[in-house]
């Protein structure tokens, strides 16, 4: 990894709902292609990092880049447009539309834009992608929780993030569903996409992850390879709590 | 998708072309509830283009159809301004109202966005009647022209295939797209990168500039308009509750509404001119809780139903 290729720079980011410090002081980069774990205890600030990276809050303190360009100041949509894609820890789909529709929803607005046949072509090329094209033009109400979790993806790949953020994807799947969902996040990471992903399993970590910056009560305690991190006393003490250290 | 969207076109086109005669075939009392039947057909339509996809549901109609007819009969008592220029400028102002609105609304949503344009409705009708009350010294406007309710039902027919016409464009387009995005799921639609506010703000201008036009339009049928008249907040229901009888999911919903309707609702306003606000609320009621997606999700329903029992 080259020195010069961080895609996403994260600068001294604080988020704090009224009295609360839900991320504090956060630092740490991106580099293109590099696949990045967040991890850390429920309530350490994971998904609120996230929502600052896409849009979705703007930090109290501190400044997010991509590519040297300050994106922290722009709203959710510009920041999708500039080439950040995510998925939501609870699934969002969109429940009027079918399957394909909303796949093509990520790939008529975002960084790419596509309409009409295209958009549609590109739409069941994505869905393919997650192993769903025979469900296209199924509502979505109809979908068991794994194939929510692959429709959203599908969406989020439609608009050709050039980061992708995962927040918990392989969370709440059974363990045949995991495999399937590990082997698919291999997949991203061999087409040498750039992604952050926080997770808690830990297995789908050590094999996916190149690096981990790890949080307990929204700052971050740790950085490294996995198991650099996962061996790192504080890091076992955060998950474990004070008592068993 | 492209087959169908067309044979939509070519009914409405057929139906424009029905309804058009209607002048010839029928007179007097029949004409007027056309007359009436085809302002609400305007009126809801273009609402639905907004509150359809989004589910914004929008009570300031009645704001919008008052300052078109106010301004018809302020421009030619006051002003002795022609009808044509006046109906020129009705829509243009009604536009930039919404668009005003549409921007002071767009961080509420639900409930209080229906409140809100409620009370902002209210608020546009005091404001106009205060005006006209303390500095434009008359208390009523002559609207004065040579128009029988033929001439009012076709220019209201024009305006209603043109507004079907718009809607059907915007249903297939990017815009439309992204309304039904946004009706889903506010949150998703900015993270896939529509800019939300600019795609409501623009829905929301067009059917105030709709509904401001309808209200120049329909202005001559009164002769006489005072402000507290044509700003009435029952409109604002009535075309809500037309636009989900027939089913806000369809652009041509509101059509299959408003008909039976307008129809009902003249009998309402004679039989018991009393209770119709009581009427009202029941009707609401009974659609919100007996037909959730209107008559056109109940007919698509029962379709779906037989395509699978045959
Ligand atoms: N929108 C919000 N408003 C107020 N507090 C929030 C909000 N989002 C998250 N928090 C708080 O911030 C802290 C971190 O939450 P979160 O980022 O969801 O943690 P994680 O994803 O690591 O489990 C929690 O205490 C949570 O209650
Ligand atoms: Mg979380």
């Amino acid at each position: 990894m080259r020195q010069s290729g961080a895609i996403l720079s994260v600068k001294g980011v604080t988020k704090r709902f009224g009295g609360l410090v839900a991320v504090s002081n956060m630092s740490f980069d991106v580099a293109e292609h590099e696949m990045v774990g967040v991890i850390g205890p429920n309530g350490s600030g994971k998904t609120t990092m996230m929502n600052m990276i896409s849009g979705a809050f703007k930090p109290s303190e501190g400044r997010i880049s991509m590519k040297g360009r300050v994106i922290s100041d722009l709203p959710a949509q510009r920041i999708a447009r500039e080439g950040v894609g995510r998925t939501f820890q609870l699934v969002r789909l969109l429940p009027g539309l079918s399957v394909l529709e909303n796949v093509k929803a990520g790939a008529v607005f975002g960084h790419r834009k596509r309409w009409g046949r295209e958009a549609d072509d590109f739409a069941h090329d994505m869905l393919d992608r997650v192993g769903l094209d025979a469900m296209s033009h199924a509502p979505v109400s109809s979908l068991t929780y794994i194939d929510q979790k692959r429709v959203e993806l599908a969406r989020t790949l439609a608009g050709e993030p050039e980061i992708l953020l995962l927040d918990e994807w392989l969370a709440g799947l059974n363990p045949t569903e995991l495999e399937t969902g590990v082997e698919l996040i291999h997949a991203l990471r061999d087409e040498g996409r750039t992604v952050v992903m926080v997770e808690h399993v830990m297995d789908a970590i050590r094999s996916l992850c190149d690096r981990c910056v790890v949080m307990s009560s929204g700052a971050k305690i740790a950085e490294g390879s996995p198991d650099e991190v996962l061996s790192n006393r504080e890091v076992i003490r955060a998950y474990l709590g004070d008592d068993d250290a | 998708m492209k087959p169908a969207g067309m044979s939509e076109l070519v009914w409405a086109a057929v139906l424009v072309f029905v309804a058009a005669f209607l002048p010839w075939m029928v007179n007097g009392y029949w004409l007027s509830i056309g007359v009436t039947a085809m302002m609400y057909i305007a009126l809801s339509t273009s609402w639905v283009m907004f509150s359809g996809p989004t589910h914004y549901i929008s009570l300031a109609t009645g704001a919008f159809f008052g300052v078109g007819g106010y301004l018809v009969g302020a421009g030619m008592s006051d002003y002795q301004q022609s009808f044509w220029l006046m109906a020129v400028i009705a829509p243009i102002v009604g536009a930039i109202l919404a668009a005003l609105i549409g921007f002071a609304t767009l961080r509420l949503s639900g409930v209080y966005f229906v409140i809100f344009t409620l009370g902002l409705a209210e608020m546009i009708r005091n404001v106009v009647s205060w005006v006209q009350n303390n500095f434009l010294g008359s208390r009523g406007l002559y609207v004065l022209t040579d128009f029988r309710d033929q001439h009012i039902y076709w220019m209201l027919l024009a305006v209603a295939a043109v507004v079907y016409l718009l809607g059907w464009f915007i249903s297939r387009s990017r815009i439309g797209f992204a309304l039904r995005i946004i009706g889903g799921d506010e949150t998703v639609a900015r993270h896939v990168g529509i800019n939300t506010a600019t795609a409501k703000v623009i829905l929301f201008t067009t059917t105030g500039f709709f509904a401001a036009l309808v209200g120049a339009i329909i202005a001559p049928r009164w002769s006489y308009i005072e402000p507290n008249q044509v700003f009435s907040p029952q409109l604002s229901f009535l075309v809500v509750i037309m636009a989900l009888l027939g089913g806000a999911g369809r652009l041509w919903g509101p059509l299959v509404g408003v008909i039976p309707f307008t129809i009902l609702w003249e009998w309402v306003a004679i039989q018991f001119p009393n209770q119709s606000t009581l009427f009202l609320g029941l009707c609401f009621l009974l659609i919100v809780y007996a037909l959730p997606h209107g008559m056109v999700g109940r007919i698509e329903e029962l379709r779906a139903r037989m395509r699978r029992g045959a």
